[in-house]
């Protein structure tokens, strides 16, 4: 109560002070003023430009610091996890741009999260892209048995239960392991300190979106085609991270840095590999003449449909 | 006053359980209209219930069974997949509508999703009829218009209830979980194979 007398004493000292600097706004407002007291900064903030900048930055200032004050919501509150979905459409569109095309020296986390992760888009991104797998990948499967008849058509709805699984737990284990390491590596570096964990997970989730329509164009049948994309996506996503990472980790040692940028890679690389060939079903050869020869022809090692059949 | 107010709760204790159950099954049929026809009105939020929602979900997860004998594990949603999938479908866009910063209540937001799937249901019961048919294109083209018909009807109908809850600079945030909601239900029913 004494700081806010203080502040409050301390508002009208100010305001004599401008009073006694800016002539015309006490003929024209001193018989507002004397009554109001506390009031004394809005009505001068209403006559003159300048002064009423100052004397706004000033309330602001001192508003700031009253928030300030306030103690941040506990984790146990609902407000707590709403700061984390405090964005608008248009900056998940920004954010999801950057992540599309990483530039060298363009760190993700400054200049698009601005320090200010979500998760929104890794949660939703997450999602659209485990059902994308299962919904392509059975899509796959319909394309499959219209080449080769021999096939069996099934929904294959536990694909789904696997593929949000795989995804779900790669967002957000591979960014705590991540994390973490940073944190105990944080001893060697001194200048730039690691990453929150929730900017982790967002650099991670964001860092998924461009296997979306990656694995939309792994529909086309063409084999040299789906390597392709699935080189370039990596190639998009994998430097997005690496060019986050880097300035956290040069601080380190060299073989400390390389190990951890390569294992990211690696990982990433295994994940994209790993749905190509667990989702997707493998065209069989064009040209099937017999039914016999048609079997131990068509490349379908690793499909489980032509193993029942 | 405090009088009259005892004579009303007692004669809803005291009517016959025809009236009651009438009387909640008008409610029902009369938001069944209201999303078959989305206009602007609150009456789907005002006031709320989730029996319209669990006949739907459990109509929906029935249909979705398949006669399959040989048990094979790779088929498609089973009862219990099918209702996790709408209800925890609903609750998480619920509170995503709500993280970003909606005012619309909990029970009214499941009470709208469980009701815009009323158009969805129509459409399984129309594929079921069709699959009785021949199987070919034709039969495929003609599921795959009805299913995606009432998919936009669905989106729709939702969207018309729930988007302005939110704030506009965020509105397209909050459609976005609906519109993947309906689709994977769509997917669902046009995959489904007797």
């Amino acid at each position: 109560m004494a700081a806010a007398a203080e502040l409050a004493f301390h508002e009208f000292e100010e305001a004599t002070n401008l009073l006694a600097e800016t002539p015309d706004a006490v003929t024209t407002r001193s018989d507002q003023l004397s009554p109001q007291g506390g009031h004394v900064t809005v009505a001068l903030g209403s006559s003159v430009g300048y002064r009423a900048e100052d004397e706004l930055e000033e309330e602001g200032d001192k508003t700031a610091l009253l928030q300030e004050e306030k103690p941040p919501p506990g984790f146990w509150t609902f407000g707590y996890y709403q700061s984390f979905f405090d964005v608008d459409t248009s900056q998940v569109l920004d954010r999801i741009r950057g992540s599309l095309m990483p530039r060298p020296g363009h760190n993700f986390v400054r200049h698009h999260l601005r320090n200010r992760p979500d998760l929104y888009g890794s949660f939703w991104i997450c999602a659209t892209l485990a059902f994308v797998l299962a919904v392509t990948g059975n899509l796959s499967l319909v394309l499959a048995q219209r080449r080769d008849p021999s096939i069996h058509y099934s929904p294959q709805f536990h694909k789904v239960t696997v593929a949000g699984i795989a995804i779900y737990c790669y967002a957000w284990l591979v960014p705590l392991a991540l994390w973490g390491f940073l944190r105990w590596r944080q001893g060697v570096r001194e200048r730039v300190g690691p990453y929150t964990f929730l900017e982790t997970v967002s650099i991670y989730g964001y860092s998924l979106f461009v296997f979306i329509p990656t694995v939309v164009l792994w529909l086309i049948p063409v084999p040299w085609l789906q390597w392709f994309f699935g080189a370039l996506a990596l190639a998009l996503s994998a430097s997005g991270l690496v060019f986050t990472l880097w300035p956290v980790v040069r601080e380190d040692t060299r073989l400390v840095a390389v190990a951890l940028l390569s294992t990211v890679v690696l990982l990433h690389a295994l994940l994209a590999t790993g749905c190509k060939f667990y989702f997707f079903q493998p065209l069989p050869a064009e040209h099937l003449t017999l039914p016999a020869p048609a079997t131990s022809l068509s490349p379908n090692i690793l499909s489980p449909a032509t193993v029942k059949v | 006053m405090k009088s009259r107010i005892r004579e009303r709760d007692s004669s809803t204790l005291n009517e016959s359980v025809q009236n009651t159950i009438m009387r909640d099954l008008k409610a029902v049929g009369k938001k069944f209209m209201h999303v078959l026809y989305p206009r602007k009105s609150n009456t789907l939020l005002r006031d709320w219930d989730l029996w319209g929602p669990l006949i739907l979900c459990v109509t929906l997860a029935l249909m979705l069974q398949r006669s399959s004998l040989d048990g094979e594990e790779d088929g498609g949603p089973q009862f219990a997949e099918v209702f996790v999938i709408v209800w925890f479908g609903a609750v998480i866009i619920t509170l995503n509508s709500k993280l970003l910063g909606g005012n619309i209540s909990f029970f009214q937001s499941l009470c709208v999703l469980g009701y815009c799937i009323l158009p969805l249901t129509v459409a399984m019961v129309i594929c079921r009829l069709v699959l009785l048919t021949e199987p070919g294109p034709v039969n495929f083209m003609i599921r795959l218009f009805v299913v995606t018909l009432m998919f936009a009807w669905s989106v729709v109908a939702s969207t018309a209830f729930l988007a302005d809850s939110q704030p506009p600079n965020r509105k397209a945030l909050a459609v976005y979980p609906v519109f993947l909601f309906y689709f994977v239900i769509s997917w669902m029913i046009l995959t489904f194979i007797p």
